[in-house]
Protein backbone atom coordinates (compact mmCIF):
# COMPACT_ATOMS: atom_id res chain seq x y z
CA UNK A 1 0.00 0.00 0.00
CA UNK A 2 0.92 3.64 -0.57
CA UNK A 3 3.94 3.21 -2.80
CA UNK A 4 6.17 5.97 -4.11
CA UNK A 5 6.34 6.81 -7.80
CA UNK A 6 9.59 7.53 -9.66
CA UNK A 7 9.90 8.72 -13.24
CA UNK A 8 13.27 8.56 -14.96
CA UNK A 9 13.84 10.29 -18.32
CA UNK A 10 10.25 9.73 -19.41
CA UNK A 11 9.35 10.72 -22.97
CA UNK A 12 5.79 10.29 -24.22
CA UNK A 13 4.71 10.07 -27.86
CA UNK A 14 1.40 9.81 -29.69
CA UNK A 15 2.49 8.32 -33.00
CA UNK A 16 5.05 10.82 -34.31
CA UNK A 17 3.87 13.59 -32.01
CA UNK A 18 6.31 14.13 -29.15
CA UNK A 19 3.97 15.11 -26.31
CA UNK A 20 6.22 15.21 -23.24
CA UNK A 21 9.98 15.26 -22.94
CA UNK A 22 12.46 14.27 -20.29
CA UNK A 23 10.39 14.04 -17.12
CA UNK A 24 12.26 13.10 -13.94
CA UNK A 25 10.28 13.20 -10.75
CA UNK A 26 9.61 11.53 -7.46
CA UNK A 27 6.24 11.29 -5.72
CA UNK A 28 6.31 10.44 -2.01
CA UNK A 29 3.80 8.04 -0.42
CA UNK A 30 1.01 9.25 1.89
CA UNK A 31 1.09 12.77 0.48
CA UNK A 32 -0.67 14.76 -2.21
CA UNK A 33 1.35 15.79 -5.25
CA UNK A 34 -0.32 18.28 -7.58
CA UNK A 35 0.49 18.86 -11.26
CA UNK A 36 -0.30 22.37 -12.48
CA UNK A 37 0.35 24.20 -15.73
CA UNK A 38 -1.36 25.66 -18.80
CA UNK A 39 -3.63 23.56 -21.03
CA UNK A 40 -1.92 21.17 -23.43
CA UNK A 41 1.38 21.03 -21.56
CA UNK A 42 1.16 17.30 -20.92
CA UNK A 43 0.33 17.08 -17.23
CA UNK A 44 -2.66 14.77 -17.77
CA UNK A 45 -0.57 12.73 -20.20
CA UNK A 46 2.15 12.28 -17.58
CA UNK A 47 -0.50 11.32 -15.01
CA UNK A 48 -1.87 8.67 -17.36
CA UNK A 49 1.50 7.00 -17.78
CA UNK A 50 1.40 6.08 -14.08
CA UNK A 51 -1.41 3.57 -14.65
CA UNK A 52 -0.70 3.01 -18.37
CA UNK A 53 -4.08 4.54 -19.30
CA UNK A 54 -2.56 6.49 -22.18
CA UNK A 55 -2.10 3.16 -23.98
CA UNK A 56 -5.83 3.07 -24.63
CA UNK A 57 -5.11 5.58 -27.40
CA UNK A 58 -3.64 3.79 -30.44
CA UNK A 59 -0.08 4.84 -31.24
CA UNK A 60 0.76 6.09 -27.75
CA UNK A 61 4.11 4.98 -26.31
CA UNK A 62 6.47 5.77 -23.48
CA UNK A 63 10.24 5.76 -23.26
CA UNK A 64 12.11 5.80 -19.95
CA UNK A 65 11.20 4.25 -16.64
CA UNK A 66 8.15 4.66 -14.41
CA UNK A 67 8.62 2.87 -11.09
CA UNK A 68 6.32 1.94 -8.22
CA UNK A 69 8.55 1.36 -5.17
CA UNK A 70 11.39 0.64 -7.57
CA UNK A 71 9.49 -1.74 -9.87
CA UNK A 72 9.41 -0.60 -13.50
CA UNK A 73 5.81 -0.81 -14.73
CA UNK A 74 6.98 -0.67 -18.38
CA UNK A 75 9.29 -3.65 -18.03
CA UNK A 76 8.46 -6.28 -20.70
CA UNK A 77 6.07 -8.83 -19.27
CA UNK A 78 4.17 -6.36 -17.09
CA UNK A 79 0.41 -6.64 -17.64
CA UNK A 80 -1.19 -3.17 -17.90
CA UNK A 81 -4.38 -4.64 -16.42
CA UNK A 82 -2.46 -5.51 -13.23
CA UNK A 83 -0.92 -2.03 -13.17
CA UNK A 84 -4.38 -0.46 -13.28
CA UNK A 85 -5.53 -2.66 -10.41
CA UNK A 86 -2.67 -1.26 -8.34
CA UNK A 87 -3.05 2.36 -9.46
CA UNK A 88 -6.59 3.73 -9.20
CA UNK A 89 -7.88 6.68 -11.19
CA UNK A 90 -10.59 9.33 -10.86
CA UNK A 91 -11.55 11.31 -13.94
CA UNK A 92 -12.54 14.84 -14.87
CA UNK A 93 -16.20 14.00 -15.39
CA UNK A 94 -17.82 11.68 -12.85
CA UNK A 95 -18.23 8.36 -14.69
CA UNK A 96 -20.05 5.79 -12.57
CA UNK A 97 -21.52 2.93 -14.61
CA UNK A 98 -25.00 4.42 -15.07
CA UNK A 99 -27.05 1.22 -15.13
CA UNK A 100 -25.17 -0.48 -12.27
CA UNK A 101 -26.41 -0.02 -8.73
CA UNK A 102 -24.42 2.11 -6.29
CA UNK A 103 -23.24 -1.03 -4.51
CA UNK A 104 -22.18 -2.74 -7.76
CA UNK A 105 -20.32 0.40 -8.82
CA UNK A 106 -18.26 0.38 -5.63
CA UNK A 107 -17.31 -3.28 -5.91
CA UNK A 108 -16.97 -3.39 -9.72
CA UNK A 109 -13.18 -3.66 -9.44
CA UNK A 110 -13.36 -6.42 -6.82
CA UNK A 111 -15.81 -8.40 -8.92
CA UNK A 112 -13.35 -8.26 -11.82
CA UNK A 113 -10.87 -9.87 -9.43
CA UNK A 114 -13.35 -12.72 -8.89
CA UNK A 115 -14.30 -11.71 -5.34
CA UNK A 116 -17.83 -13.06 -4.90
CA UNK A 117 -18.16 -13.46 -1.13
CA UNK A 118 -21.27 -11.50 -0.21
CA UNK A 119 -20.21 -10.54 3.29
CA UNK A 120 -16.85 -9.31 2.05
CA UNK A 121 -18.45 -7.29 -0.76
CA UNK A 122 -20.87 -5.67 1.69
CA UNK A 123 -18.04 -4.83 4.07
CA UNK A 124 -15.93 -3.29 1.27
CA UNK A 125 -18.95 -1.33 0.05
CA UNK A 126 -19.49 0.23 3.46
CA UNK A 127 -15.81 0.85 4.17
CA UNK A 128 -15.21 2.46 0.76
CA UNK A 129 -18.32 4.62 0.86
CA UNK A 130 -17.46 5.77 4.40
CA UNK A 131 -13.92 6.55 3.28
CA UNK A 132 -15.37 8.56 0.38
CA UNK A 133 -17.66 10.52 2.76
CA UNK A 134 -20.71 9.20 0.93
CA UNK A 135 -22.03 6.44 3.16
CA UNK A 136 -24.54 8.53 5.12
CA UNK A 137 -26.07 9.94 1.94
CA UNK A 138 -26.58 6.64 0.12
CA UNK A 139 -26.75 3.87 2.75
CA UNK A 140 -30.53 3.56 2.33
CA UNK A 141 -30.45 3.26 -1.46
CA UNK A 142 -27.46 1.13 -2.34
CA UNK A 143 -29.57 -0.71 -4.92
CA UNK A 144 -30.38 2.45 -6.89
CA UNK A 145 -28.47 3.08 -10.13
CA UNK A 146 -25.25 5.07 -9.90
CA UNK A 147 -26.61 7.52 -12.47
CA UNK A 148 -29.31 8.68 -10.03
CA UNK A 149 -26.87 10.60 -7.81
CA UNK A 150 -25.90 14.28 -8.11
CA UNK A 151 -22.65 15.19 -9.85
CA UNK A 152 -20.70 15.66 -6.63
CA UNK A 153 -22.05 12.43 -5.19
CA UNK A 154 -21.20 10.60 -8.41
CA UNK A 155 -17.62 11.82 -8.17
CA UNK A 156 -17.35 10.59 -4.58
CA UNK A 157 -18.86 7.28 -5.76
CA UNK A 158 -16.08 7.10 -8.35
CA UNK A 159 -13.52 7.73 -5.61
CA UNK A 160 -15.11 4.96 -3.55
CA UNK A 161 -14.90 2.67 -6.59
CA UNK A 162 -11.22 3.52 -7.05
CA UNK A 163 -10.25 2.93 -3.40
CA UNK A 164 -12.38 -0.22 -2.98
CA UNK A 165 -9.49 -2.29 -4.34
CA UNK A 166 -7.04 -0.53 -1.98
CA UNK A 167 -4.69 0.74 -4.68
CA UNK A 168 -1.05 1.65 -4.13
CA UNK A 169 -1.51 5.00 -5.80
CA UNK A 170 -4.61 7.13 -6.51
CA UNK A 171 -4.56 9.35 -9.61
CA UNK A 172 -7.00 12.24 -10.00
CA UNK A 173 -7.35 14.00 -13.33
CA UNK A 174 -8.98 17.39 -12.59
CA UNK A 175 -11.53 15.70 -10.33
CA UNK A 176 -13.40 18.90 -9.47
CA UNK A 177 -13.54 20.69 -12.80
CA UNK A 178 -17.12 19.55 -13.50
CA UNK A 179 -18.36 20.22 -9.96
CA UNK A 180 -19.91 23.16 -8.12
CA UNK A 181 -17.97 24.88 -5.29
CA UNK A 182 -19.71 22.98 -2.48
CA UNK A 183 -19.05 19.60 -4.08
CA UNK A 184 -15.49 20.73 -4.80
CA UNK A 185 -15.00 21.50 -1.12
CA UNK A 186 -16.32 18.04 -0.22
CA UNK A 187 -13.83 16.40 -2.58
CA UNK A 188 -10.95 18.54 -1.29
CA UNK A 189 -11.76 17.57 2.31
CA UNK A 190 -11.83 13.98 1.18
CA UNK A 191 -8.42 14.27 -0.49
CA UNK A 192 -6.98 15.58 2.78
CA UNK A 193 -8.37 12.57 4.58
CA UNK A 194 -7.33 9.98 1.96
CA UNK A 195 -3.71 11.05 1.91
CA UNK A 196 -3.22 9.37 5.28
CA UNK A 197 -3.54 6.03 3.49
CA UNK A 198 -2.77 6.63 -0.15
CA UNK A 199 -0.23 8.15 -2.49
CA UNK A 200 -2.25 10.78 -4.36
CA UNK A 201 -1.34 12.54 -7.59
CA UNK A 202 -3.79 15.20 -8.75
CA UNK A 203 -3.88 17.26 -11.93
CA UNK A 204 -5.65 20.57 -11.49
CA UNK A 205 -6.23 23.75 -13.46
CA UNK A 206 -7.01 25.54 -10.28
CA UNK A 207 -3.90 26.91 -8.59
CA UNK A 208 -5.75 27.72 -5.38
CA UNK A 209 -6.82 24.10 -5.25
CA UNK A 210 -3.24 22.93 -5.66
CA UNK A 211 -2.18 25.29 -2.87
CA UNK A 212 -5.01 24.06 -0.61
CA UNK A 213 -4.75 20.30 -1.02
CA UNK A 214 -1.20 19.41 -2.00
CA UNK A 215 2.08 18.89 -0.16
CA UNK A 216 4.18 18.94 -3.32
CA UNK A 217 3.51 20.78 -6.56
CA UNK A 218 4.95 20.21 -10.03
CA UNK A 219 4.72 22.91 -12.67
CA UNK A 220 4.50 21.76 -16.31
CA UNK A 221 4.97 23.98 -19.33
CA UNK A 222 5.66 23.75 -23.06
CA UNK A 223 9.32 24.09 -24.04
CA UNK A 224 8.14 26.49 -26.73
CA UNK A 225 5.24 26.71 -29.17
CA UNK A 226 4.86 23.36 -31.02
CA UNK A 227 7.47 21.76 -28.77
CA UNK A 228 6.86 18.97 -26.22
CA UNK A 229 5.74 19.68 -22.70
CA UNK A 230 8.15 19.28 -19.79
CA UNK A 231 8.29 19.42 -16.02
CA UNK A 232 9.71 22.81 -15.11
CA UNK A 233 10.08 22.14 -11.41
CA UNK A 234 8.65 20.06 -8.62
CA UNK A 235 9.02 21.18 -5.03
CA UNK A 236 7.18 21.66 -1.75
CA UNK A 237 3.90 23.41 -2.46
CA UNK A 238 4.77 26.20 -0.03
CA UNK A 239 8.00 26.95 -1.87
CA UNK A 240 6.42 26.78 -5.35
CA UNK A 241 3.79 29.32 -4.37
CA UNK A 242 6.06 31.66 -2.38
CA UNK A 243 9.53 31.42 -3.80
CA UNK A 244 9.84 29.22 -6.91
CA UNK A 245 13.27 28.55 -8.36
CA UNK A 246 12.28 29.06 -12.00
CA UNK A 247 11.14 32.34 -13.51
CA UNK A 248 8.50 30.57 -15.66
CA UNK A 249 6.89 29.15 -12.54
CA UNK A 250 6.74 32.51 -10.88
CA UNK A 251 5.21 34.08 -14.00
CA UNK A 252 2.52 31.39 -14.10
CA UNK A 253 1.79 31.53 -10.36
CA UNK A 254 1.48 35.27 -10.37
CA UNK A 255 -0.88 35.16 -13.32
CA UNK A 256 1.42 36.68 -15.91
CA UNK A 257 0.50 33.94 -18.40
CA UNK A 258 -1.49 30.74 -18.75
CA UNK B 1 -42.54 56.05 -33.82
CA UNK B 2 -42.21 53.00 -31.66
CA UNK B 3 -39.73 51.34 -33.98
CA UNK B 4 -36.03 51.19 -33.25
CA UNK B 5 -33.56 53.02 -35.49
CA UNK B 6 -33.03 49.92 -37.61
CA UNK B 7 -36.75 49.75 -38.28
CA UNK B 8 -37.36 46.69 -36.10
CA UNK B 9 -39.15 46.12 -32.83
CA UNK B 10 -39.35 43.29 -30.37
CA UNK B 11 -42.84 42.06 -31.34
CA UNK B 12 -42.94 38.54 -32.57
CA UNK B 13 -42.56 38.59 -36.29
CA UNK B 14 -45.15 36.82 -38.37
CA UNK B 15 -44.07 33.17 -38.45
CA UNK B 16 -40.55 32.69 -39.67
CA UNK B 17 -40.92 31.03 -43.02
CA UNK B 18 -38.27 28.29 -42.64
CA UNK B 19 -39.81 27.14 -39.36
CA UNK B 20 -43.27 27.02 -40.88
CA UNK B 21 -42.18 25.03 -43.91
CA UNK B 22 -40.20 22.59 -41.83
CA UNK B 23 -43.02 22.12 -39.36
CA UNK B 24 -45.44 21.43 -42.21
CA UNK B 25 -43.09 18.87 -43.74
CA UNK B 26 -42.48 17.09 -40.48
CA UNK B 27 -46.09 17.01 -39.36
CA UNK B 28 -47.27 16.10 -42.85
CA UNK B 29 -44.88 13.15 -43.07
CA UNK B 30 -45.87 11.92 -39.63
CA UNK B 31 -49.56 12.14 -40.44
CA UNK B 32 -49.09 10.49 -43.85
CA UNK B 33 -47.34 7.57 -42.20
CA UNK B 34 -50.22 6.99 -39.78
CA UNK B 35 -52.76 7.26 -42.60
CA UNK B 36 -50.84 4.74 -44.73
CA UNK B 37 -50.58 2.27 -41.84
CA UNK B 38 -54.30 2.57 -41.15
CA UNK B 39 -55.12 2.25 -44.85
CA UNK B 40 -53.09 -0.97 -45.09
CA UNK B 41 -54.89 -2.44 -42.10
CA UNK B 42 -58.30 -1.46 -43.48
CA UNK B 43 -57.45 -2.84 -46.93
CA UNK B 44 -56.30 -6.15 -45.46
CA UNK B 45 -59.42 -6.51 -43.33
CA UNK B 46 -61.85 -5.62 -46.17
CA UNK B 47 -60.20 -8.04 -48.59
CA UNK B 48 -59.99 -10.81 -46.03
CA UNK B 49 -63.53 -10.77 -44.68
CA UNK B 50 -65.31 -12.49 -47.63
CA UNK B 51 -62.80 -15.33 -47.63
CA UNK B 52 -62.98 -15.72 -43.87
CA UNK B 53 -66.78 -15.97 -44.16
CA UNK B 54 -66.43 -18.65 -46.84
CA UNK B 55 -64.06 -20.69 -44.68
CA UNK B 56 -65.93 -23.74 -43.37
CA UNK B 57 -63.32 -24.50 -40.69
CA UNK B 58 -61.74 -22.40 -37.97
CA UNK B 59 -59.19 -19.98 -39.44
CA UNK B 60 -57.09 -19.89 -36.30
CA UNK B 61 -56.71 -23.63 -35.69
CA UNK B 62 -56.91 -25.28 -39.11
CA UNK B 63 -53.64 -26.57 -40.53
CA UNK B 64 -54.45 -27.17 -44.18
CA UNK B 65 -54.70 -24.59 -46.93
CA UNK B 66 -57.48 -25.35 -49.44
CA UNK B 67 -59.43 -22.09 -49.74
CA UNK B 68 -60.58 -22.76 -53.29
CA UNK B 69 -61.75 -26.30 -52.57
CA UNK B 70 -65.33 -27.34 -52.00
CA UNK B 71 -65.98 -26.87 -49.22
CA UNK B 72 -63.42 -24.09 -48.68
CA UNK B 73 -61.13 -24.92 -45.76
CA UNK B 74 -58.00 -23.11 -44.68
CA UNK B 75 -56.26 -21.95 -41.51
CA UNK B 76 -53.29 -19.96 -40.32
CA UNK B 77 -52.06 -22.33 -37.61
CA UNK B 78 -49.32 -24.19 -39.51
CA UNK B 79 -48.17 -21.10 -41.41
CA UNK B 80 -47.97 -18.84 -38.36
CA UNK B 81 -46.15 -21.56 -36.46
CA UNK B 82 -43.67 -21.98 -39.31
CA UNK B 83 -43.11 -18.24 -39.65
CA UNK B 84 -42.44 -17.72 -35.95
CA UNK B 85 -40.29 -20.85 -35.63
CA UNK B 86 -38.02 -20.07 -38.61
CA UNK B 87 -37.63 -16.45 -37.51
CA UNK B 88 -36.81 -17.34 -33.91
CA UNK B 89 -34.29 -19.96 -35.01
CA UNK B 90 -32.79 -17.44 -37.41
CA UNK B 91 -32.40 -14.93 -34.56
CA UNK B 92 -30.94 -17.59 -32.27
CA UNK B 93 -28.20 -18.13 -34.84
CA UNK B 94 -27.74 -14.57 -36.08
CA UNK B 95 -27.81 -12.43 -32.92
CA UNK B 96 -24.67 -13.88 -31.28
CA UNK B 97 -22.80 -13.85 -34.59
CA UNK B 98 -23.97 -10.33 -35.44
CA UNK B 99 -23.00 -8.94 -32.03
CA UNK B 100 -19.63 -10.61 -32.42
CA UNK B 101 -19.16 -9.07 -35.85
CA UNK B 102 -20.23 -5.67 -34.52
CA UNK B 103 -17.73 -5.85 -31.64
CA UNK B 104 -15.01 -7.01 -34.01
CA UNK B 105 -15.55 -4.02 -36.30
CA UNK B 106 -16.04 -1.53 -33.48
CA UNK B 107 -13.43 -2.54 -30.89
CA UNK B 108 -11.36 -5.59 -31.77
CA UNK B 109 -10.12 -5.51 -35.34
CA UNK B 110 -7.22 -3.18 -36.18
CA UNK B 111 -8.39 -0.06 -37.96
CA UNK B 112 -7.13 -1.05 -41.41
CA UNK B 113 -9.25 -4.19 -41.23
CA UNK B 114 -12.27 -2.86 -39.34
CA UNK B 115 -13.32 -0.35 -41.99
CA UNK B 116 -13.37 -2.72 -44.96
CA UNK B 117 -15.00 -5.38 -42.81
CA UNK B 118 -17.78 -3.02 -41.73
CA UNK B 119 -18.21 -1.98 -45.34
CA UNK B 120 -18.56 -5.57 -46.54
CA UNK B 121 -21.09 -6.32 -43.80
CA UNK B 122 -23.14 -3.28 -44.84
CA UNK B 123 -22.94 -4.45 -48.43
CA UNK B 124 -24.33 -7.86 -47.46
CA UNK B 125 -27.47 -6.11 -46.21
CA UNK B 126 -28.09 -4.85 -49.72
CA UNK B 127 -27.87 -8.23 -51.48
CA UNK B 128 -31.34 -9.18 -52.84
CA UNK B 129 -32.96 -12.05 -50.98
CA UNK B 130 -33.31 -14.19 -54.10
CA UNK B 131 -29.52 -14.46 -54.18
CA UNK B 132 -29.52 -15.84 -50.64
CA UNK B 133 -32.34 -18.17 -51.68
CA UNK B 134 -30.36 -19.53 -54.62
CA UNK B 135 -27.32 -20.01 -52.43
CA UNK B 136 -29.50 -21.88 -49.94
CA UNK B 137 -31.01 -24.07 -52.63
CA UNK B 138 -27.87 -24.97 -54.58
CA UNK B 139 -25.24 -25.01 -51.82
CA UNK B 140 -26.73 -25.16 -48.35
CA UNK B 141 -29.46 -27.78 -48.89
CA UNK B 142 -27.17 -30.46 -50.36
CA UNK B 143 -24.48 -29.73 -47.78
CA UNK B 144 -26.74 -29.64 -44.75
CA UNK B 145 -27.69 -33.28 -45.04
CA UNK B 146 -24.50 -34.63 -43.47
CA UNK B 147 -24.49 -32.32 -40.40
CA UNK B 148 -28.25 -32.85 -40.00
CA UNK B 149 -27.67 -36.59 -39.91
CA UNK B 150 -25.02 -36.27 -37.21
CA UNK B 151 -27.20 -33.89 -35.17
CA UNK B 152 -30.00 -36.44 -35.33
CA UNK B 153 -27.64 -39.27 -34.50
CA UNK B 154 -26.17 -37.67 -31.36
CA UNK B 155 -28.98 -35.37 -30.21
CA UNK B 156 -32.01 -37.14 -31.63
CA UNK B 157 -33.47 -37.60 -28.14
CA UNK B 158 -34.23 -33.84 -28.14
CA UNK B 159 -37.55 -33.42 -30.01
CA UNK B 160 -36.09 -30.67 -32.22
CA UNK B 161 -33.52 -33.02 -33.68
CA UNK B 162 -35.78 -36.04 -34.10
CA UNK B 163 -36.29 -37.12 -37.70
CA UNK B 164 -37.93 -39.67 -39.97
CA UNK B 165 -34.58 -40.11 -41.74
CA UNK B 166 -34.92 -37.50 -44.49
CA UNK B 167 -33.06 -34.20 -44.40
CA UNK B 168 -32.36 -31.18 -46.60
CA UNK B 169 -35.13 -28.73 -47.52
CA UNK B 170 -36.00 -28.20 -43.88
CA UNK B 171 -36.92 -25.49 -41.39
CA UNK B 172 -33.29 -25.74 -40.26
CA UNK B 173 -31.95 -24.87 -43.71
CA UNK B 174 -34.47 -22.03 -44.14
CA UNK B 175 -33.52 -20.63 -40.72
CA UNK B 176 -29.83 -20.59 -41.63
CA UNK B 177 -30.55 -18.70 -44.85
CA UNK B 178 -32.69 -16.22 -42.89
CA UNK B 179 -29.96 -15.90 -40.25
CA UNK B 180 -27.38 -15.00 -42.90
CA UNK B 181 -29.78 -12.37 -44.21
CA UNK B 182 -30.41 -10.92 -40.74
CA UNK B 183 -26.76 -10.75 -39.60
CA UNK B 184 -25.78 -7.62 -41.57
CA UNK B 185 -28.75 -5.61 -40.31
CA UNK B 186 -28.31 -6.59 -36.68
CA UNK B 187 -24.57 -6.07 -36.72
CA UNK B 188 -24.71 -2.73 -38.56
CA UNK B 189 -27.12 -1.25 -36.03
CA UNK B 190 -25.30 -2.75 -33.03
CA UNK B 191 -21.99 -1.41 -34.31
CA UNK B 192 -23.34 2.12 -34.70
CA UNK B 193 -24.42 2.10 -31.07
CA UNK B 194 -21.26 0.40 -29.78
CA UNK B 195 -18.98 3.03 -31.29
CA UNK B 196 -20.98 5.76 -29.58
CA UNK B 197 -20.27 4.39 -26.10
CA UNK B 198 -19.07 7.44 -24.15
CA UNK B 199 -15.30 7.51 -23.78
CA UNK B 200 -15.52 8.10 -20.05
CA UNK B 201 -17.48 4.85 -19.60
CA UNK B 202 -14.80 2.93 -21.45
CA UNK B 203 -12.04 4.60 -19.43
CA UNK B 204 -13.89 3.90 -16.19
CA UNK B 205 -13.78 0.20 -17.00
CA UNK B 206 -10.11 0.29 -17.99
CA UNK B 207 -9.21 2.20 -14.84
CA UNK B 208 -10.59 -0.43 -12.46
CA UNK B 209 -8.37 -3.02 -14.12
CA UNK B 210 -10.71 -4.54 -16.68
CA UNK B 211 -9.36 -6.77 -19.42
CA UNK B 212 -10.59 -6.02 -22.92
CA UNK B 213 -13.48 -8.47 -22.67
CA UNK B 214 -14.39 -7.19 -19.18
CA UNK B 215 -14.35 -3.64 -20.54
CA UNK B 216 -16.73 -4.72 -23.31
CA UNK B 217 -19.00 -6.36 -20.76
CA UNK B 218 -19.07 -3.52 -18.24
CA UNK B 219 -19.11 -0.52 -20.60
CA UNK B 220 -19.99 -1.37 -24.20
CA UNK B 221 -22.69 -4.02 -23.91
CA UNK B 222 -24.84 -2.25 -21.27
CA UNK B 223 -24.69 0.93 -23.32
CA UNK B 224 -25.33 -0.91 -26.58
CA UNK B 225 -28.19 -3.08 -25.36
CA UNK B 226 -30.88 -0.90 -26.93
CA UNK B 227 -29.01 -1.06 -30.25
CA UNK B 228 -28.83 -4.84 -30.10
CA UNK B 229 -32.55 -5.01 -29.40
CA UNK B 230 -33.48 -2.59 -32.20
CA UNK B 231 -31.27 -4.48 -34.62
CA UNK B 232 -32.80 -7.77 -33.55
CA UNK B 233 -36.31 -6.46 -34.18
CA UNK B 234 -35.35 -5.30 -37.66
CA UNK B 235 -33.67 -8.65 -38.29
CA UNK B 236 -36.83 -10.39 -37.14
CA UNK B 237 -38.82 -8.23 -39.54
CA UNK B 238 -36.58 -9.21 -42.41
CA UNK B 239 -36.74 -12.89 -41.48
CA UNK B 240 -40.47 -13.18 -40.94
CA UNK B 241 -41.30 -11.16 -44.05
CA UNK B 242 -38.98 -13.08 -46.34
CA UNK B 243 -40.77 -14.76 -49.25
CA UNK B 244 -38.61 -15.97 -52.09
CA UNK B 245 -35.58 -17.24 -50.16
CA UNK B 246 -37.79 -19.40 -47.95
CA UNK B 247 -39.91 -20.57 -50.88
CA UNK B 248 -36.76 -21.73 -52.69
CA UNK B 249 -35.21 -23.54 -49.75
CA UNK B 250 -38.22 -25.09 -48.03
CA UNK B 251 -40.10 -28.14 -49.21
CA UNK B 252 -43.52 -26.87 -48.16
CA UNK B 253 -46.26 -28.68 -46.33
CA UNK B 254 -48.96 -27.59 -43.89
CA UNK B 255 -48.07 -29.36 -40.68
CA UNK B 256 -46.98 -28.30 -37.24
CA UNK B 257 -43.82 -30.18 -36.37
CA UNK B 258 -40.91 -29.42 -34.09
CA UNK B 259 -38.65 -31.65 -36.15
CA UNK B 260 -36.61 -28.88 -37.70
CA UNK B 261 -34.23 -31.20 -39.56
CA UNK B 262 -36.95 -32.86 -41.64
CA UNK B 263 -38.19 -31.40 -44.91
CA UNK B 264 -41.52 -29.63 -44.46
CA UNK B 265 -43.17 -26.64 -42.86
CA UNK B 266 -44.06 -23.36 -44.46
CA UNK B 267 -44.24 -19.66 -43.65
CA UNK B 268 -46.94 -17.08 -44.20
CA UNK B 269 -44.81 -14.97 -46.50
CA UNK B 270 -43.51 -17.85 -48.60
CA UNK B 271 -47.02 -19.27 -48.87
CA UNK B 272 -48.33 -15.98 -50.24
CA UNK B 273 -45.54 -15.84 -52.80
CA UNK B 274 -46.04 -19.38 -54.06
CA UNK B 275 -49.87 -19.57 -53.98
CA UNK B 276 -51.02 -16.13 -55.09
CA UNK B 277 -50.67 -16.73 -58.84
CA UNK B 278 -52.80 -19.85 -58.92
CA UNK B 279 -55.38 -18.67 -56.35
CA UNK B 280 -59.04 -18.07 -57.12
CA UNK B 281 -61.11 -15.30 -55.56
CA UNK B 282 -61.53 -16.95 -52.19
CA UNK B 283 -57.91 -18.10 -52.33
CA UNK B 284 -56.66 -14.53 -52.73
CA UNK B 285 -58.83 -13.34 -49.88
CA UNK B 286 -57.45 -16.17 -47.77
CA UNK B 287 -53.87 -15.19 -48.58
CA UNK B 288 -54.65 -11.58 -47.67
CA UNK B 289 -56.10 -12.79 -44.38
CA UNK B 290 -52.78 -14.57 -43.72
CA UNK B 291 -51.00 -11.31 -44.56
CA UNK B 292 -53.11 -9.60 -41.92
CA UNK B 293 -51.89 -12.14 -39.36
CA UNK B 294 -48.29 -11.46 -40.41
CA UNK B 295 -48.94 -7.74 -39.96
CA UNK B 296 -50.28 -8.35 -36.45
CA UNK B 297 -47.36 -10.61 -35.44
CA UNK B 298 -44.90 -7.94 -36.59
CA UNK B 299 -46.77 -5.25 -34.65
CA UNK B 300 -46.75 -7.34 -31.47
CA UNK B 301 -43.01 -8.00 -31.76
CA UNK B 302 -42.30 -4.32 -32.38
CA UNK B 303 -44.30 -3.15 -29.40
CA UNK B 304 -42.76 -5.84 -27.24
CA UNK B 305 -39.23 -4.76 -28.16
CA UNK B 306 -40.15 -1.12 -27.63
CA UNK B 307 -41.33 -1.94 -24.13
CA UNK B 308 -38.07 -3.75 -23.36
CA UNK B 309 -35.92 -0.92 -24.72
CA UNK B 310 -37.97 1.69 -22.85
CA UNK B 311 -37.65 -0.16 -19.58
CA UNK B 312 -33.89 -0.67 -19.76
CA UNK B 313 -32.69 2.39 -21.56
CA UNK B 314 -31.71 4.40 -18.50
CA UNK B 315 -28.17 5.58 -19.12
CA UNK B 316 -27.97 3.84 -22.47
CA UNK B 317 -28.51 5.05 -25.98
CA UNK B 318 -32.09 5.27 -27.10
Amino acid sequence: MAKNVQMKDVDIYYGKFHAVQGVNLSVPPRAVTAFIGPSGCGKSTVLRTINRMHEVIPGARVEGRVELDGEDIYRPGVDPVEVRRAVGMVFQRPNPFPTMSIRDNVVAGLKLQRVNDKAQLNEVTERSLRAANLWNEVKDRLGKPGGSLSGGQQQRLCIARAIAVQPDVLLMDEPCSALDPISTLAIEDLIGKLKQDYTIVIVTHNMQQAARVSDRTGFFNLLAVDKPGRLVELDDTEKIFSNPTEKATEDYISGRFG
Amino acid sequence: MSSTPSGENLDRRTRRRGDAIFRMLAQGSGAALLVIMAAIAVFLVLQAVPALNADTTSFLTTLKWAPDGTPSSFGIAALAFGSVLTSLLALLISVPVAVGVALATSHYAPRWLARPLAYVVDLLAAVPSVVFGLWGLTYLVPNIIAPSTSLNHYLGFIPFFASNGTYGKSIFAASIVLAVMAIPIISAISREVFIQTPRDQVEAAWAIGATKWEMVRTAILPYGRSGIISGTVLGFGRAIGETIAVALVLSANYEISLHILEPGGNTIAANIATRYGEAGEIGRGALIASGLVLFIITLIVNFGARAIVGKNSRGGAS
